[in-house]
């Protein structure tokens, strides 16, 4: 029976991590580190939890549907989709696979999320900004051209050697 | 390869869902923000000063988000429109958690469409540069700056611990957001003010009609435990710093009798709201 139980919920688990993001579809929402976890309980009900990426992202609904759904046509016909506002998400939680999978559709993915620290956040006017290679050919020499795109969660850039545009995820 | 990952992800957003799933694509629509978050006021917290605080603090969120979204086909260049846009958006997320938020803790079980569409500007608690006029583009960006300064201060202070679990959670993460609206501000205000004669003139005339309005940031009640006095130190820094770099004075003004926070409004709230909530009262059952 304890085995039967470790199954359903490694099913259950697999079935959850493979709903894709509705606005990064290459990336699954494991893969995007969303879903934060999915329990099975001894009598078959299902909770998957999930956390949203920015405060207005528009897709939160669609993805509590896609992993509800998805469960319940893998044969677990109770299922809570619980939110975790608390930690919340951060880019460092796209996984390696997920980075991968970002560079492999060429968006750059994002480099370490900025530490926080206690007290007020220091504002930087020296126009520091980030060393993005270009997700097409590698190189180094590309900059921004806008710090805000199509989604909340990426950027604009433009490569001086290969000249092609590409969007960057930024580290939040 | 990609065709057949592109045909799956569609086909995967065309699924059905079955009844009473909400889709944000088509369907019936949004459905709670906080669906699946623990509801309960945390003993020893005033519910009511609660919900009056959340209301307020999206209200300071909704009315600059619809003020951005007025930037929409007017912005100098597609790439302001899009980034006034998305900051928006942020704040309508924020707003959108706040005042269900606010719905629960005052026992009314009102959802955030009742708190946004049909209540009048005499129930709003906004700050009053929230609701002032766009202006040019040179008092836009002074207004974000000293809303967006001024809110990353509280919710820097809020997410280390307010007094309510799930406005720490909102505060947390809108700390994220709202350091980048920052940037985004004091980028374009140092780029204006050291700019030209004439964008420099533009940023010294919005600083002063801003002025006036900035008193209430630093007056009034407690907002989740935090005092607005014990902000001004700190967003005066960043002010500071930003003009500084500008090349701009910081003037002084004398503060405009009454405040936001006790409904004292500005004639242009009301217009404001009337465009907000237009669809929403000529449909008021409308589902789609």
């Amino acid at each position: 029976m304890a085995t039967v139980t470790a199954l359903t919920g490694a099913l259950a688990r697999r079935v959850a991590a493979q709903v894709p993001d509705p606005e990064l579809p290459m990336l699954t929402l494991a893969d995007l580190g969303v879903l934060r976890g999915v329990e099975v309980a001894a009598d078959g009900a299902v909770t998957a939890t999930l956390t949203p990426t920015y405060s207005g992202c528009p897709a939160m609904a669609e993805m509590r549907a896609a992993v509800a759904a998805r469960l319940r046509n893998a044969g677990f016909p109770r299922v809570t989709i619980r939110t975790a506002l608390e930690p919340p998400w951060t880019t460092d939680w796209i996984t390696a696979e997920g980075r991968r999978k970002l560079a492999g559709h060429g968006i750059a993915p994002p480099g370490p999320a900025p530490r926080r620290t206690s007290g007020p956040v220091p504002l930087e006017l020296s126009g520091v900004r980030r060393a993005v290679p270009c997700p097409r050919c590698g190189s180094a020499d590309t900059r921004e051209t806008s710090r805000f795109g199509a989604t909340s969660c990426k950027s604009l850039w433009r490569c001086g050697s290969c000249r092609e545009p590409f969007e960057y995820v930024k580290e939040i | 390869m990609a065709d057949t990952e592109d045909d799956h992800i569609y086909l995967s957003l065309a699924e059905e869902h079955g009844d009473g799933d909400a889709r944000w694509a088509f369907g019936t629509g949004f459905e709670d923000p906080l669906h699946g978050v623990e509801t309960a006021v945390p003993a020893g917290v005033d519910a009511a000063r609660l919900a009056a605080d959340c209301a307020a603090l999206a209200d300071d969120a909704l009315v600059g988000a619809q003020r951005l979204a007025q930037w929409c086909t007017r912005a100098p260049e597609l790439e302001e429109e899009v980034a006034l846009a998305n900051i928006g958006l942020d704040l309508l997320g924020q707003a959108r958690l706040l005042y269900t938020r606010a719905g629960q803790a005052d026992g009314s079980g009102r959802d955030e469409d009742a708190f946004a569409y049909f209540r009048g500007a005499d129930a709003f608690r906004n700050l009053r540069l929230a609701e002032l006029p766009n202006g040019d583009f040179a008092f836009s960006v002074v207004r974000l700056l000293w809303l967006s300064s001024w809110r990353l201060a509280l919710f820097t202070r809020l997410a280390h611990g307010a007094p309510d679990p799930v406005v720490t959670a909102v505060a947390d993460k809108g700390v994220k957001e709202l350091t980048y609206h920052r940037q985004y501000a004091a980028d374009w205000a140092v780029r204006l003010g050291d700019g030209t004669e004439e964008s420099h003139r533009r940023m010294c005339a919005a600083l002063a009609e801003a002025a006036p309005y900035t008193g209430e940031l630093f007056t009034g009640a407690p907002v989740c435990g935090v005092a607005p006095a014990d902000l001004r130190e700190e967003v005066a820094g960043v002010l500071r710093q930003v003009c500084d770099a500008a090349g701009l004075e910081l003037p002084d003004a004398r503060p405009l009798p009454g405040s936001g926070r006790d409904g004292d409004r500005t004639v242009h709230l009301a217009p404001l709201l009337d465009e907000l909530q237009s669809v929403a009262r000529a449909h008021p059952e409308g589902v789609w």
